[in-house]
Protein backbone atom coordinates (compact mmCIF):
# COMPACT_ATOMS: atom_id res chain seq x y z
CA UNK A 1 0.00 0.00 0.00
CA UNK A 2 1.22 3.46 -0.89
CA UNK A 3 1.56 5.55 2.26
CA UNK A 4 0.97 8.80 0.42
CA UNK A 5 -2.48 7.68 -0.61
CA UNK A 6 -5.35 8.53 1.71
CA UNK A 7 -8.38 6.30 1.35
CA UNK A 8 -10.14 7.53 4.49
CA UNK A 9 -13.63 8.97 4.30
CA UNK A 10 -15.96 10.45 6.88
CA UNK A 11 -19.67 9.98 6.23
CA UNK A 12 -21.38 12.42 8.62
CA UNK A 13 -19.45 11.17 11.63
CA UNK A 14 -18.97 7.61 10.42
CA UNK A 15 -15.22 7.22 9.88
CA UNK A 16 -14.13 4.60 7.36
CA UNK A 17 -10.54 3.56 6.57
CA UNK A 18 -11.56 3.26 2.93
CA UNK A 19 -14.78 3.90 1.01
CA UNK A 20 -15.65 0.25 0.34
CA UNK A 21 -18.48 -1.26 2.37
CA UNK A 22 -19.98 -4.74 2.07
CA UNK A 23 -23.62 -4.15 1.08
CA UNK A 24 -26.37 -5.42 3.34
CA UNK A 25 -27.88 -8.77 2.44
CA UNK A 26 -24.96 -10.21 0.53
CA UNK A 27 -22.46 -10.56 3.34
CA UNK A 28 -24.53 -11.98 6.19
CA UNK A 29 -22.67 -11.02 9.40
CA UNK A 30 -19.21 -11.47 7.90
CA UNK A 31 -18.40 -14.90 9.32
CA UNK A 32 -18.47 -16.78 6.01
CA UNK A 33 -16.16 -14.39 4.18
CA UNK A 34 -13.83 -14.04 7.19
CA UNK A 35 -12.62 -17.57 6.53
CA UNK A 36 -11.25 -16.42 3.21
CA UNK A 37 -10.08 -12.83 3.42
CA UNK A 38 -9.15 -10.36 6.08
CA UNK A 39 -12.25 -8.38 7.13
CA UNK A 40 -9.88 -5.72 8.50
CA UNK A 41 -9.41 -4.63 4.90
CA UNK A 42 -13.01 -3.45 4.54
CA UNK A 43 -14.11 0.12 5.17
CA UNK A 44 -17.26 -1.24 6.72
CA UNK A 45 -19.80 -4.01 6.77
CA UNK A 46 -23.53 -3.33 6.40
CA UNK A 47 -24.92 -6.45 8.02
CA UNK A 48 -27.87 -8.52 6.84
CA UNK A 49 -31.11 -6.60 7.51
CA UNK A 50 -32.27 -7.03 11.10
CA UNK A 51 -35.82 -7.13 12.39
CA UNK A 52 -37.31 -7.03 15.88
CA UNK A 53 -38.22 -10.72 15.80
CA UNK A 54 -36.52 -13.49 13.83
CA UNK A 55 -37.82 -13.67 10.28
CA UNK A 56 -38.18 -16.82 8.18
CA UNK A 57 -38.10 -15.13 4.79
CA UNK A 58 -39.69 -16.12 1.50
CA UNK A 59 -40.12 -19.58 -0.05
CA UNK A 60 -37.41 -20.74 -2.49
CA UNK A 61 -36.29 -20.41 -5.20
CA UNK A 62 -34.99 -17.07 -3.96
CA UNK A 63 -32.52 -16.31 -6.72
CA UNK A 64 -32.67 -16.19 -10.50
CA UNK A 65 -29.94 -15.31 -12.93
CA UNK A 66 -30.82 -12.62 -15.47
CA UNK A 67 -28.70 -10.91 -18.15
CA UNK A 68 -25.72 -9.37 -16.31
CA UNK A 69 -27.39 -9.70 -12.94
CA UNK A 70 -29.62 -11.54 -10.55
CA UNK A 71 -33.04 -11.31 -9.00
CA UNK A 72 -33.41 -12.17 -5.33
CA UNK A 73 -36.41 -12.60 -3.10
CA UNK A 74 -34.87 -13.61 0.23
CA UNK A 75 -37.45 -11.61 2.17
CA UNK A 76 -35.25 -10.44 5.06
CA UNK A 77 -34.56 -13.84 6.66
CA UNK A 78 -32.57 -13.06 9.82
CA UNK A 79 -32.20 -14.31 13.40
CA UNK A 80 -33.59 -11.11 14.96
CA UNK A 81 -31.82 -8.13 16.52
CA UNK A 82 -31.16 -9.78 19.92
CA UNK A 83 -29.17 -12.63 18.40
CA UNK A 84 -27.24 -10.07 16.38
CA UNK A 85 -26.36 -8.10 19.51
CA UNK A 86 -25.42 -11.14 21.57
CA UNK A 87 -23.61 -13.26 19.00
CA UNK A 88 -22.67 -11.28 15.92
CA UNK A 89 -21.44 -7.93 17.26
CA UNK A 90 -18.79 -9.59 19.49
CA UNK A 91 -17.54 -11.51 16.45
CA UNK A 92 -17.47 -8.42 14.21
CA UNK A 93 -15.65 -6.43 16.89
CA UNK A 94 -12.65 -8.73 16.43
CA UNK A 95 -12.04 -6.68 13.31
CA UNK A 96 -11.17 -3.06 12.75
CA UNK A 97 -14.01 -2.27 10.37
CA UNK A 98 -17.15 -0.18 10.79
CA UNK A 99 -20.34 -2.05 11.68
CA UNK A 100 -23.44 -0.67 10.00
CA UNK A 101 -26.67 -2.19 11.29
CA UNK A 102 -29.25 -2.40 8.52
CA UNK A 103 -32.73 -2.42 10.08
CA UNK A 104 -36.18 -3.18 8.73
CA UNK A 105 -39.67 -3.26 10.16
CA UNK A 106 -43.36 -3.56 9.42
CA UNK A 107 -44.40 -0.43 11.31
CA UNK A 108 -42.97 2.94 12.34
CA UNK A 109 -42.83 1.58 15.92
CA UNK A 110 -40.68 -1.30 14.72
CA UNK A 111 -38.18 1.14 13.20
CA UNK A 112 -38.20 3.23 16.40
CA UNK A 113 -37.59 0.14 18.52
CA UNK A 114 -34.74 -0.96 16.26
CA UNK A 115 -33.09 2.47 16.25
CA UNK A 116 -33.28 2.74 20.03
CA UNK A 117 -32.05 -0.81 20.59
CA UNK A 118 -29.12 -0.43 18.23
CA UNK A 119 -28.21 3.02 19.49
CA UNK A 120 -27.52 1.25 22.80
CA UNK A 121 -25.50 -1.48 21.07
CA UNK A 122 -21.91 -1.43 19.86
CA UNK A 123 -22.48 -0.51 16.23
CA UNK A 124 -21.06 2.45 14.31
CA UNK A 125 -24.09 3.46 12.29
CA UNK A 126 -27.68 2.51 11.56
CA UNK A 127 -28.94 2.03 8.01
CA UNK A 128 -32.73 2.30 7.76
CA UNK A 129 -33.95 -0.14 5.17
CA UNK A 130 -36.85 1.70 3.54
CA UNK A 131 -36.34 -0.13 0.30
CA UNK A 132 -36.56 -3.94 0.46
CA UNK A 133 -38.94 -4.89 -2.39
CA UNK A 134 -39.53 -8.45 -1.12
CA UNK A 135 -41.77 -7.97 1.92
CA UNK A 136 -45.41 -6.98 2.08
CA UNK A 137 -45.23 -4.67 5.12
CA UNK A 138 -42.88 -1.78 5.83
CA UNK A 139 -39.64 -1.18 3.91
CA UNK A 140 -40.49 -0.14 0.37
CA UNK A 141 -44.08 0.62 1.40
CA UNK A 142 -42.64 3.51 3.44
CA UNK A 143 -39.75 4.19 1.10
CA UNK A 144 -41.73 4.78 -2.05
CA UNK A 145 -43.33 8.03 -0.96
CA UNK A 146 -41.71 11.24 0.30
CA UNK A 147 -44.34 11.48 3.09
CA UNK A 148 -43.67 7.89 4.19
CA UNK A 149 -39.91 8.45 4.27
CA UNK A 150 -40.22 11.73 6.17
CA UNK A 151 -42.57 10.16 8.71
CA UNK A 152 -40.31 7.19 9.48
CA UNK A 153 -37.01 9.11 9.41
CA UNK A 154 -38.20 12.05 11.52
CA UNK A 155 -39.68 9.68 14.13
CA UNK A 156 -36.68 7.37 14.21
CA UNK A 157 -34.22 10.27 14.32
CA UNK A 158 -35.36 11.09 17.86
CA UNK A 159 -34.39 7.59 19.00
CA UNK A 160 -31.17 7.20 17.02
CA UNK A 161 -28.01 8.47 18.64
CA UNK A 162 -25.76 6.99 15.96
CA UNK A 163 -25.15 8.19 12.42
CA UNK A 164 -28.36 7.47 10.53
CA UNK A 165 -28.18 6.31 6.92
CA UNK A 166 -31.40 5.90 4.94
CA UNK A 167 -31.31 3.30 2.18
CA UNK A 168 -33.47 4.32 -0.75
CA UNK A 169 -35.44 2.36 -3.30
CA UNK A 170 -35.07 3.13 -7.01
CA UNK A 171 -38.67 1.98 -7.59
CA UNK A 172 -40.03 5.53 -7.48
CA UNK A 173 -40.86 8.26 -9.97
CA UNK A 174 -38.32 10.77 -8.65
CA UNK A 175 -35.68 9.52 -6.25
CA UNK A 176 -34.46 13.06 -5.48
CA UNK A 177 -37.81 13.83 -3.78
CA UNK A 178 -37.35 10.75 -1.60
CA UNK A 179 -33.77 11.70 -0.77
CA UNK A 180 -34.83 15.23 0.15
CA UNK A 181 -37.53 13.83 2.44
CA UNK A 182 -34.91 11.67 4.19
CA UNK A 183 -32.65 14.71 4.60
CA UNK A 184 -35.53 16.82 5.94
CA UNK A 185 -36.39 14.01 8.37
CA UNK A 186 -32.90 14.18 9.84
CA UNK A 187 -30.91 11.53 7.96
CA UNK A 188 -27.14 11.91 8.18
CA UNK A 189 -26.65 10.17 4.87
CA UNK A 190 -28.54 8.31 2.17
CA UNK A 191 -27.46 5.06 0.52
CA UNK A 192 -28.72 4.08 -2.92
CA UNK A 193 -29.82 2.16 -4.81
CA UNK A 194 -31.52 -0.89 -3.37
CA UNK A 195 -32.69 -3.43 -5.95
CA UNK A 196 -35.09 -2.74 -8.80
CA UNK A 197 -38.31 -4.72 -8.65
CA UNK A 198 -38.36 -7.29 -11.43
CA UNK A 199 -39.33 -10.82 -12.35
CA UNK A 200 -38.17 -13.85 -14.30
CA UNK A 201 -40.37 -16.41 -16.00
CA UNK A 202 -39.67 -19.97 -17.14
CA UNK A 203 -41.46 -20.19 -20.49
CA UNK A 204 -41.23 -24.00 -20.47
CA UNK A 205 -43.13 -24.42 -17.21
CA UNK A 206 -45.08 -21.13 -17.58
CA UNK A 207 -44.21 -20.35 -13.98
CA UNK A 208 -42.24 -17.57 -12.31
CA UNK A 209 -38.74 -18.68 -11.36
CA UNK A 210 -38.86 -17.04 -7.93
CA UNK A 211 -41.00 -18.54 -5.17
CA UNK A 212 -42.16 -15.02 -4.35
CA UNK A 213 -42.98 -14.34 -8.05
CA UNK A 214 -41.18 -10.95 -8.04
CA UNK A 215 -37.74 -10.04 -6.75
CA UNK A 216 -35.09 -7.35 -6.63
CA UNK A 217 -32.68 -6.92 -9.54
CA UNK A 218 -29.01 -6.30 -8.78
CA UNK A 219 -25.64 -6.69 -10.45
CA UNK A 220 -23.92 -4.99 -13.42
CA UNK A 221 -27.30 -4.75 -15.23
CA UNK A 222 -28.43 -1.95 -12.92
CA UNK A 223 -25.20 0.06 -12.81
CA UNK A 224 -26.20 2.77 -15.32
CA UNK A 225 -29.44 3.41 -13.42
CA UNK A 226 -27.64 3.50 -10.09
CA UNK A 227 -25.01 5.92 -11.41
CA UNK A 228 -27.71 8.24 -12.75
CA UNK A 229 -29.59 8.19 -9.46
CA UNK A 230 -26.46 8.78 -7.37
CA UNK A 231 -25.58 11.69 -9.65
CA UNK A 232 -29.07 13.22 -9.31
CA UNK A 233 -29.39 12.68 -5.57
CA UNK A 234 -25.92 14.01 -4.73
CA UNK A 235 -26.90 17.25 -6.48
CA UNK A 236 -30.28 17.41 -4.71
CA UNK A 237 -29.15 16.95 -1.09
CA UNK A 238 -26.36 18.30 1.13
CA UNK A 239 -25.86 15.11 3.15
CA UNK A 240 -23.31 12.55 1.90
CA UNK A 241 -24.43 9.84 -0.48
CA UNK A 242 -23.32 6.20 -0.37
CA UNK A 243 -23.54 4.74 -3.86
CA UNK A 244 -24.22 1.19 -4.92
CA UNK A 245 -25.72 -0.88 -7.71
CA UNK A 246 -23.67 -3.14 -9.96
CA UNK A 247 -20.20 -2.28 -8.67
CA UNK A 248 -17.73 -5.09 -9.41
CA UNK A 249 -14.30 -3.48 -9.37
CA UNK A 250 -12.25 -0.36 -8.63
CA UNK A 251 -13.18 1.39 -11.88
CA UNK A 252 -16.89 0.96 -11.17
CA UNK A 253 -16.35 2.34 -7.66
CA UNK A 254 -14.45 5.36 -8.96
CA UNK A 255 -17.33 6.07 -11.36
CA UNK A 256 -19.72 6.21 -8.40
CA UNK A 257 -17.39 8.51 -6.48
CA UNK A 258 -17.17 10.81 -9.50
CA UNK A 259 -20.96 10.78 -9.77
CA UNK A 260 -21.11 12.14 -6.23
CA UNK A 261 -20.92 9.19 -3.82
CA UNK A 262 -18.71 9.61 -0.75
CA UNK A 263 -18.44 5.84 -0.28
CA UNK A 264 -19.65 2.73 -2.09
CA UNK A 265 -21.25 -0.56 -1.24
CA UNK A 266 -21.10 -3.81 -3.17
CA UNK A 267 -22.58 -7.21 -2.68
CA UNK A 268 -23.82 -9.09 -5.72
CA UNK A 269 -20.36 -8.97 -7.34
CA UNK A 270 -19.12 -11.26 -4.58
CA UNK A 271 -21.31 -14.12 -5.82
CA UNK A 272 -19.29 -14.31 -9.01
CA UNK A 273 -15.97 -13.17 -7.54
CA UNK A 274 -15.58 -13.70 -3.79
CA UNK A 275 -12.61 -11.33 -3.77
CA UNK A 276 -14.63 -8.48 -5.33
CA UNK A 277 -14.48 -6.27 -2.20
CA UNK A 278 -10.71 -6.56 -1.84
CA UNK A 279 -10.11 -6.11 -5.57
CA UNK A 280 -12.31 -3.00 -5.52
CA UNK A 281 -10.27 -1.42 -2.72
CA UNK A 282 -7.03 -2.28 -4.54
CA UNK A 283 -8.52 -0.98 -7.79
CA UNK A 284 -9.43 2.40 -6.28
CA UNK A 285 -5.92 2.73 -4.90
CA UNK A 286 -4.38 1.82 -8.24
CA UNK A 287 -6.54 4.42 -9.99
CA UNK A 288 -5.46 7.03 -7.45
CA UNK A 289 -1.77 6.26 -7.95
CA UNK A 290 -2.08 6.29 -11.74
CA UNK A 291 -4.06 9.54 -11.69
CA UNK A 292 -2.04 11.19 -8.93
CA UNK A 293 -4.96 11.53 -6.57
CA UNK A 294 -3.79 11.94 -2.97
CA UNK A 295 -7.09 11.63 -1.14
CA UNK A 296 -10.08 9.63 -2.22
CA UNK A 297 -12.30 12.54 -1.17
CA UNK A 298 -10.90 14.52 -4.12
CA UNK A 299 -12.78 12.16 -6.42
CA UNK A 300 -16.19 12.71 -4.83
CA UNK A 301 -18.44 14.58 -7.25
CA UNK A 302 -15.47 15.14 -9.55
CA UNK A 303 -17.42 14.37 -12.69
CA UNK A 304 -16.57 16.70 -15.56
CA UNK A 305 -19.77 17.55 -17.39
CA UNK B 1 -5.92 -17.86 4.92
CA UNK B 2 -7.43 -19.60 1.92
CA UNK B 3 -7.74 -17.79 -1.32
CA UNK B 4 -11.41 -18.19 -2.05
CA UNK B 5 -11.52 -19.49 -5.56
CA UNK B 6 -8.74 -21.04 -7.54
CA UNK B 7 -8.07 -21.60 -11.19
CA UNK B 8 -7.44 -25.25 -12.07
CA UNK B 9 -6.78 -27.12 -15.32
CA UNK B 10 -9.32 -29.25 -17.12
CA UNK B 11 -7.83 -32.71 -17.74
CA UNK B 12 -10.59 -33.99 -20.05
CA UNK B 13 -14.23 -33.71 -20.97
CA UNK B 14 -16.20 -36.73 -22.13
CA UNK B 15 -19.84 -37.11 -23.18
CA UNK B 16 -21.67 -39.79 -21.21
CA UNK B 17 -24.95 -39.61 -23.12
CA UNK B 18 -26.81 -37.15 -25.33
CA UNK B 19 -26.80 -34.22 -22.87
CA UNK B 20 -24.56 -35.21 -19.98
CA UNK B 21 -20.78 -35.09 -19.77
CA UNK B 22 -17.98 -35.80 -17.34
CA UNK B 23 -15.48 -33.05 -16.63
CA UNK B 24 -12.20 -34.15 -15.07
CA UNK B 25 -10.25 -31.43 -13.31
CA UNK B 26 -6.79 -31.38 -11.83
CA UNK B 27 -6.68 -30.27 -8.20
CA UNK B 28 -4.68 -32.03 -5.55
CA UNK B 29 -6.38 -29.89 -2.92
CA UNK B 30 -9.93 -30.81 -3.90
CA UNK B 31 -9.06 -34.47 -4.60
CA UNK B 32 -7.56 -34.72 -1.12
CA UNK B 33 -10.04 -32.60 0.85
CA UNK B 34 -13.36 -33.44 -0.76
CA UNK B 35 -15.77 -35.78 1.00
CA UNK B 36 -18.44 -37.70 -0.90
CA UNK B 37 -21.52 -35.53 -1.33
CA UNK B 38 -19.69 -32.20 -1.20
CA UNK B 39 -19.89 -29.77 -4.10
CA UNK B 40 -17.89 -27.16 -5.97
CA UNK B 41 -19.07 -23.75 -7.24
CA UNK B 42 -17.91 -23.00 -10.78
CA UNK B 43 -17.55 -19.75 -12.71
CA UNK B 44 -18.72 -20.81 -16.16
CA UNK B 45 -18.24 -17.78 -18.34
CA UNK B 46 -16.12 -14.67 -18.62
CA UNK B 47 -17.33 -11.41 -17.07
CA UNK B 48 -21.10 -11.18 -16.90
CA UNK B 49 -21.81 -14.12 -19.21
CA UNK B 50 -23.67 -16.61 -16.95
CA UNK B 51 -23.20 -14.23 -14.03
CA UNK B 52 -23.68 -16.69 -11.18
CA UNK B 53 -21.46 -19.65 -10.42
CA UNK B 54 -22.98 -23.11 -10.85
CA UNK B 55 -23.01 -25.54 -7.92
CA UNK B 56 -22.07 -29.08 -8.99
CA UNK B 57 -21.76 -32.13 -6.73
CA UNK B 58 -18.46 -33.95 -6.90
CA UNK B 59 -18.92 -37.32 -8.61
CA UNK B 60 -15.62 -38.94 -7.74
CA UNK B 61 -12.04 -38.13 -6.82
CA UNK B 62 -8.73 -39.75 -7.73
CA UNK B 63 -6.56 -39.06 -4.70
CA UNK B 64 -3.47 -40.60 -6.30
CA UNK B 65 -3.65 -38.62 -9.51
CA UNK B 66 -4.94 -35.46 -7.81
CA UNK B 67 -8.01 -35.12 -10.03
CA UNK B 68 -11.76 -35.07 -9.53
CA UNK B 69 -14.77 -35.72 -11.77
CA UNK B 70 -17.96 -33.72 -12.19
CA UNK B 71 -20.96 -35.18 -13.96
CA UNK B 72 -22.87 -32.34 -15.59
CA UNK B 73 -26.09 -32.23 -17.59
CA UNK B 74 -26.54 -29.40 -20.10
CA UNK B 75 -29.61 -27.62 -18.77
CA UNK B 76 -29.06 -23.94 -19.45
CA UNK B 77 -26.58 -21.21 -20.24
CA UNK B 78 -23.97 -22.08 -17.61
CA UNK B 79 -23.83 -25.81 -18.16
CA UNK B 80 -23.72 -25.27 -21.92
CA UNK B 81 -20.60 -23.14 -21.49
CA UNK B 82 -19.11 -25.81 -19.21
CA UNK B 83 -19.72 -28.45 -21.89
CA UNK B 84 -17.32 -26.58 -24.18
CA UNK B 85 -14.38 -26.79 -21.76
CA UNK B 86 -11.58 -29.01 -23.04
CA UNK B 87 -8.22 -30.37 -21.97
CA UNK B 88 -5.85 -27.67 -20.79
CA UNK B 89 -8.48 -24.98 -20.24
CA UNK B 90 -8.46 -22.94 -17.04
CA UNK B 91 -11.50 -23.29 -14.80
CA UNK B 92 -12.33 -21.09 -11.78
CA UNK B 93 -13.59 -23.21 -8.90
CA UNK B 94 -14.63 -22.54 -5.32
CA UNK B 95 -14.63 -25.57 -3.08
CA UNK B 96 -15.03 -28.19 -1.84
CA UNK B 97 -18.14 -26.78 -0.15
CA UNK B 98 -20.89 -27.97 2.17
CA UNK B 99 -21.52 -31.15 4.09
CA UNK B 100 -21.22 -34.52 2.43
CA UNK B 101 -22.78 -37.90 3.30
CA UNK B 102 -22.28 -39.38 6.78
CA UNK B 103 -20.19 -42.49 6.90
CA UNK B 104 -20.56 -44.38 10.16
CA UNK B 105 -18.75 -47.72 10.63
CA UNK B 106 -21.84 -49.01 12.48
CA UNK B 107 -23.77 -48.89 9.20
CA UNK B 108 -22.82 -52.33 7.85
CA UNK B 109 -25.44 -52.49 5.10
CA UNK B 110 -26.15 -49.45 2.95
CA UNK B 111 -28.15 -48.68 -0.16
CA UNK B 112 -27.49 -45.69 -2.42
CA UNK B 113 -30.48 -44.62 -4.46
CA UNK B 114 -30.06 -42.19 -7.37
CA UNK B 115 -32.22 -40.84 -10.13
CA UNK B 116 -30.90 -39.35 -13.38
CA UNK B 117 -28.02 -36.95 -12.76
CA UNK B 118 -28.59 -37.49 -9.05
CA UNK B 119 -26.49 -40.64 -9.32
CA UNK B 120 -23.20 -38.71 -9.51
CA UNK B 121 -22.35 -37.95 -5.85
CA UNK B 122 -23.30 -41.53 -4.90
CA UNK B 123 -20.30 -42.93 -6.77
CA UNK B 124 -17.67 -41.58 -4.37
CA UNK B 125 -19.95 -42.44 -1.45
CA UNK B 126 -19.97 -46.09 -2.49
CA UNK B 127 -16.21 -46.05 -3.04
CA UNK B 128 -15.46 -44.57 0.38
CA UNK B 129 -18.12 -46.05 2.65
CA UNK B 130 -16.74 -48.70 5.04
CA UNK B 131 -19.91 -50.87 4.95
CA UNK B 132 -19.71 -54.62 4.21
CA UNK B 133 -22.74 -54.63 1.97
CA UNK B 134 -23.14 -51.77 -0.48
CA UNK B 135 -26.00 -51.74 -2.95
CA UNK B 136 -26.90 -49.15 -5.56
CA UNK B 137 -30.28 -48.58 -7.15
CA UNK B 138 -30.10 -46.21 -10.09
CA UNK B 139 -33.01 -44.90 -12.10
CA UNK B 140 -33.09 -43.43 -15.61
CA UNK B 141 -35.83 -42.45 -18.03
CA UNK B 142 -34.74 -44.93 -20.70
CA UNK B 143 -31.83 -47.09 -21.89
CA UNK B 144 -29.93 -44.43 -23.90
CA UNK B 145 -29.64 -42.33 -20.74
CA UNK B 146 -28.07 -45.07 -18.59
CA UNK B 147 -24.58 -43.92 -17.57
CA UNK B 148 -21.63 -45.00 -15.39
CA UNK B 149 -22.99 -48.53 -15.08
CA UNK B 150 -19.55 -50.13 -14.99
CA UNK B 151 -18.13 -47.59 -12.51
CA UNK B 152 -21.02 -48.19 -10.11
CA UNK B 153 -20.84 -51.97 -10.52
CA UNK B 154 -17.19 -51.89 -9.48
CA UNK B 155 -17.90 -49.69 -6.47
CA UNK B 156 -20.66 -51.74 -4.84
CA UNK B 157 -21.71 -55.34 -4.17
CA UNK B 158 -24.93 -55.17 -6.13
CA UNK B 159 -26.25 -52.78 -8.75
CA UNK B 160 -29.91 -52.55 -9.72
CA UNK B 161 -31.08 -50.34 -12.57
CA UNK B 162 -34.62 -49.16 -13.24
CA UNK B 163 -35.93 -47.31 -16.28
CA UNK B 164 -39.25 -45.52 -16.51
CA UNK B 165 -40.10 -47.22 -19.80
CA UNK B 166 -38.57 -50.61 -19.03
CA UNK B 167 -36.08 -50.35 -21.93
CA UNK B 168 -33.28 -51.41 -19.57
CA UNK B 169 -33.20 -53.14 -16.18
CA UNK B 170 -36.45 -53.18 -14.24
CA UNK B 171 -39.42 -51.16 -15.42
CA UNK B 172 -40.57 -48.68 -12.78
CA UNK B 173 -39.23 -46.32 -10.15
CA UNK B 174 -36.18 -46.73 -7.95
CA UNK B 175 -38.45 -46.49 -4.91
CA UNK B 176 -40.28 -49.66 -6.10
CA UNK B 177 -36.97 -51.52 -6.19
CA UNK B 178 -35.96 -50.01 -2.86
CA UNK B 179 -39.15 -51.28 -1.22
CA UNK B 180 -38.41 -54.84 -2.36
CA UNK B 181 -34.82 -54.62 -1.11
CA UNK B 182 -35.82 -53.20 2.25
CA UNK B 183 -38.42 -55.94 2.74
CA UNK B 184 -35.92 -58.61 1.72
CA UNK B 185 -33.03 -57.36 3.83
CA UNK B 186 -33.37 -54.06 5.72
CA UNK B 187 -30.29 -51.84 5.35
CA UNK B 188 -28.77 -49.78 8.19
CA UNK B 189 -28.72 -46.62 6.09
CA UNK B 190 -29.99 -45.34 2.74
CA UNK B 191 -28.65 -42.39 0.74
CA UNK B 192 -30.73 -40.54 -1.85
CA UNK B 193 -29.86 -38.10 -4.59
CA UNK B 194 -32.20 -37.21 -7.39
CA UNK B 195 -35.49 -35.49 -8.19
CA UNK B 196 -37.41 -34.12 -5.19
CA UNK B 197 -40.43 -36.38 -5.89
CA UNK B 198 -38.16 -39.41 -5.74
CA UNK B 199 -36.47 -38.39 -2.51
CA UNK B 200 -39.78 -37.48 -0.89
CA UNK B 201 -41.28 -40.86 -1.80
CA UNK B 202 -38.10 -42.61 -0.62
CA UNK B 203 -38.02 -40.85 2.75
CA UNK B 204 -41.72 -41.63 3.33
CA UNK B 205 -41.19 -45.27 2.39
CA UNK B 206 -38.29 -45.72 4.79
CA UNK B 207 -40.21 -44.15 7.67
CA UNK B 208 -42.50 -47.22 7.56
CA UNK B 209 -39.50 -49.48 8.09
CA UNK B 210 -37.61 -47.28 10.56
CA UNK B 211 -34.58 -47.12 8.29
CA UNK B 212 -32.60 -43.85 8.53
CA UNK B 213 -31.58 -42.03 5.38
CA UNK B 214 -29.87 -38.95 3.99
CA UNK B 215 -30.87 -36.83 1.01
CA UNK B 216 -28.77 -34.55 -1.18
CA UNK B 217 -30.70 -31.36 -1.92
CA UNK B 218 -30.43 -28.97 -4.84
CA UNK B 219 -31.44 -25.32 -5.08
CA UNK B 220 -30.67 -22.22 -7.13
CA UNK B 221 -27.63 -20.77 -5.42
CA UNK B 222 -25.85 -17.44 -4.95
CA UNK B 223 -22.60 -17.17 -2.99
CA UNK B 224 -22.19 -20.88 -2.24
CA UNK B 225 -20.72 -20.30 1.22
CA UNK B 226 -23.75 -19.48 3.36
CA UNK B 227 -23.77 -15.68 3.25
CA UNK B 228 -26.57 -14.74 0.85
CA UNK B 229 -29.44 -16.88 2.20
CA UNK B 230 -30.83 -17.65 -1.25
CA UNK B 231 -30.38 -21.44 -1.66
CA UNK B 232 -32.63 -22.46 1.20
CA UNK B 233 -34.70 -25.54 1.92
CA UNK B 234 -37.25 -26.12 4.66
CA UNK B 235 -36.01 -28.03 7.71
CA UNK B 236 -37.57 -29.03 11.03
CA UNK B 237 -36.64 -27.02 14.09
CA UNK B 238 -38.24 -28.42 17.24
CA UNK B 239 -41.98 -28.10 16.78
CA UNK B 240 -41.40 -25.37 14.23
CA UNK B 241 -39.50 -25.14 10.95
CA UNK B 242 -36.89 -22.90 9.40
CA UNK B 243 -35.26 -22.17 6.07
CA UNK B 244 -31.61 -23.18 6.03
CA UNK B 245 -28.90 -22.85 3.39
CA UNK B 246 -28.36 -25.85 1.12
CA UNK B 247 -24.78 -24.70 0.43
CA UNK B 248 -23.69 -24.52 4.07
CA UNK B 249 -25.97 -26.81 6.10
CA UNK B 250 -26.24 -29.24 3.16
CA UNK B 251 -26.30 -30.21 0.39
CA UNK B 252 -26.70 -33.49 2.33
CA UNK B 253 -29.38 -33.47 5.05
CA UNK B 254 -30.92 -36.14 7.25
CA UNK B 255 -34.05 -37.56 5.63
CA UNK B 256 -36.07 -36.79 8.77
CA UNK B 257 -34.73 -33.22 8.83
CA UNK B 258 -36.04 -31.88 5.52
CA UNK B 259 -39.66 -30.87 4.99
CA UNK B 260 -40.70 -31.69 1.43
CA UNK B 261 -43.61 -29.41 0.53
Amino acid sequence: MDNNINLEVNIAGLKLKNPVIAASGCFSFGREYSRFFDLNRLGGIAVKALTRQPKKGNPPPRIAETPSGILNSVGLQNPGVQVFIEKEIPFLRNYDTAIIANVAGDTVEDYEYMAETLSNADVDAIELNLSCPNVKEGCMAFGSSAEGVFKVVSTVRKKASKPLIVKLTPNVTDITEIAKAAEAGGADSVSLINTLLGMAIDAKTRRPILGNVTGGLSGPAIKPIALRMVYQVSKAVKIPVIGMGGISNGTDAVEFLLAGASAVMLGTAGFANPMAWIETIDGIEKYMIENKVKSVTELVGGLIV
Amino acid sequence: MNRMSTVYKVVRSQWLNIDTFMLTIESEKIAKKARAGQMVHIKCGEGTEAFLRRPISICSVDRDKGTFDLGIQVRGKGTKILSRFKEGDDIDILGPLGHGFSMYPKHRKIIAVGGGIGIFPLLQLLKDHPAESKKAILGFRSKPLVILEEEFRQSCNELLIATDDGSYGEKGFVTDLLKKEVEKDPPDMVFFCGPIVMMKAGVQLLQNYNVPCEVSMEQRMGCGIGACMTCVCKVKKGDDWNYTQVCKSGPVFGGDEVIFD
